[in-house]
């Protein structure tokens, strides 16, 4: 049985949040089908308000402090992510911008990802198209076509057959779809790792590679 | 092991009355800094290198030679040397001179500076960095070891019969440590000739020296140096102290949250636990730094930052003679003990004079332009 991670991230700032009871049926929804295809899978869920003072320290000093490190070697070391965040002034909110900023920016290449939002109406929902969506290009993540939106209506009339229901249910059959079609994440980089030998970096071409 | 103190240099407000030094004020300030040094006993002053406000040590070798004329045992080291703007062939000249000037008191610590904006101004590019390093590190290393060079690469002009001047005094150069904070690639560097490896070991988490130390001596090893435990190893540290703790806390609480680096960050708190900044009393400094050697081995050399974020120098003089003479003496007994007799000591130029077989002088005399002949017995 293949063994699969999932990292979720939610930038909800208030508790209890709609964007992480978003991220968390995104996350269900997406464990699920991993599971009826076979695989088995760790949930790893992040809420960035618990960070919120770490990544402003991370932005200022230049490094992560301990428990930011871990959070961030989840996020960066998992088989797929979830990202959801709530629209403000039509853009994803400055905390999970924040967070994606202090990442290296190698390290969500080629990452499947499932992207999400919640905002107060329904006139947000293109921000997960001009705002998120191309913010992981940047990164060049593999970001699944379908986006979920969730506005307060969603919520209203959520019940298992709700438009909301079925986009939830399509995105992770495509984040599924993407995680399958990779061989199974062997964790973070390593920052210190060392890819050439000296030789090399002179140019003169004849070094051995490095282990 | 040798301890010391290293510069940045920097112009601060001192948050506490607003006053800022001038250029001029910084710059004595830095110089009664090293002259107190070797007052209190430490063995090493080291300046930075800067092209831009607001720091002042952009010329070293005038800095150190000056040192050097008013001090007798100290040796001076830079923190770092820009091996990437400068030109290799000036900083061959200006540190040979320099040795030769301070009796062989000179070591140099190779760093790349991270401000871009600095890059251009020598004609070079940051994102270059890693390849300057590289390729003007290579040409100096044969500048001091070779009496003509012929060289070309791809960051400066080609050289044809080039005899960089002063020889290195006695024939044996500066000894070079290569300073980096994260660059593998530099560890790497360091490893391939033998020289020293210095981690800033001030402003990031403990785990980010101990990789790069950890990779240092492997590859040192690798190298053929000697084993991994005798590789040359120096670390940075930063400490404010007073007799009592809650004294020092109190009194450094404004300059850390001002600073320029990490201030209006995170709290003093956090960050020393994240990094080895210790604010505290001399019996916890002592205690903090005896505990890098559990994580990065036996290691050759200390060096405290004291005098940046806007501390005056009356209060930077009373933290070096807190240093030298309650400090570092238990440090020297401490650490003498507990390191085996294989790994060495940092290298000084006596120790290197006697690796390479004794003195000798390497002087180079000028050729006749005519007849192509040395004058007689002139080493060529």
């Amino acid at each position: 049985m293949t063994r699969r991670t999932l990292a979720v991230v939610s930038a909800g700032l208030s508790q209890p949040s709609s964007t992480r009871l978003l991220a968390d049926q995104l996350a269900a929804a997406t464990r699920d089908e991993l599971v009826r295809r076979g695989s088995e899978v760790e949930l790893h869920v992040v809420d960035l308000r618990e960070y919120a003072h770490d990544v402003v320290n991370n932005m200022l000093t230049g490094f992560a402090p301990a428990a930011l490190r871990e959070v961030i070697d989840t996020v960066t070391g998992a088989d797929g992510l979830i990202a959801v965040t709530p629209i403000f002034s039509a853009s994803y909110n400055g905390l999970f911008k924040s967070f994606f900023d202090v990442l290296d920016s190698e390290s969500l290449v080629d990452r499947p990802v499932l992207i999400g939002a919640t905002g107060g109406t329904a006139r947000h929902s293109l921000a997960l198209e001009h705002a998120v969506r191309p913010m992981f290009a940047y990164l060049r993540s593999v970001v699944v076509p379908t986006a979920v939106f969730a506005a307060p209506e969603d919520w209203a009339d959520g019940t298992a057959d709700g438009a909301l229901r079925a986009r939830i249910r399509r995105a992770a059959g495509e984040l599924a779809d993407q995680i399958e079609r990779r061989p199974p994440a062997t964790g973070p980089a390593d920052p210190f790792a060392l890819t050439t030998d000296f030789l090399q970096m002179l140019g003169r071409g004849d070094g051995e590679p490095v282990n | 092991m040798q301890f010391g103190i290293f510069t940045v240099g920097d112009v601060t407000v001192d948050p506490t009355t607003g006053r800022e030094p001038t250029e001029h004020e910084r710059i004595k300030a830095m110089v009664a800094i090293a002259l107190k040094a070797e007052e209190v006993g430490l063995d090493v002053f080291a300046t930075g290198e800067h092209h831009n406000p607001p720091f002042v040590p952009s010329s070293p070798t005038t800095m150190l030679g000056y040192i050097a004329a008013r001090t007798e045992r100290l040796l001076l080291s830079t923190a770092t040397t820009l091996i990437t703007t400068n030109d290799p062939v000036k900083i061959a000249e200006d540190y040979a001179m320099l040795q030769h000037l301070s009796d062989g008191r000179v070591d140099l610590m190779m760093g790349r500076g991270n401000t871009g904006p600095v890059y251009p101004w020598f004609g070079k590019d940051i994102r270059a960095g890693i390849p300057l390093a590289i390729e003007n590190y290579d040409l100096l290393h044969r500048l001091w070891r070779e009496d003509v060079v012929d060289w070309k690469g791809k960051y400066r002009t080609p050289l044809q019969s080039f005899t960089s001047t002063p020889r290195p005094l006695d024939g044996v150069p500066p000894f070079v440590w290569h300073g980096s904070i994260r660059s593998p690639e530099i560890a790497e560097q360091a490893a391939y000739y033998g020289d020293g490896f210095f981690a800033n070991h001030i402003f990031w988490p403990k785990e980010h020296t101990q990789r790069m130390i950890a990779l240092y001596r492997q590859r040192y090893a690798h190298y053929g140096h000697g084993s991994a435990d005798q590789a040359i190893v120096g670390l940075g540290g930063q400490v404010f102290m007073r007799r009592n703790s809650q004294d020092a806390v109190r009194e450094f609480r404004p300059y850390f949250d001002n600073a320029p680096v990490y201030g209006h960050g995170p709290s003093l708190e956090e960050f020393t636990r994240e990094t080895p900044l210790t604010v505290g009393s001399p019996q916890q400094v002592i205690d903090r730094t005896l505990g890098f050697r559990e994580y990065v081995g036996d290691y050759q050399r200390q060096l405290f930052l004291m005098d940046h974020a806007g501390l005056p120098l009356k209060t930077v003089l009373e933290q070096l003679d807190l240093l030298g003479e309650e400090v570092v003496p238990v440090l020297r007994k401490e650490f003498a003990a507990l390191r085996p007799a294989h790994v060495p000591a940092a290298p000084t130029h006596a120790s290197l004079v006697a690796a390479a077989g004794g003195a000798k002088d390497s002087t180079v005399h000028a050729v006749d332009d005519v007849t192509g002949k040395a004058p007689e017995g002139a080493t060529r």
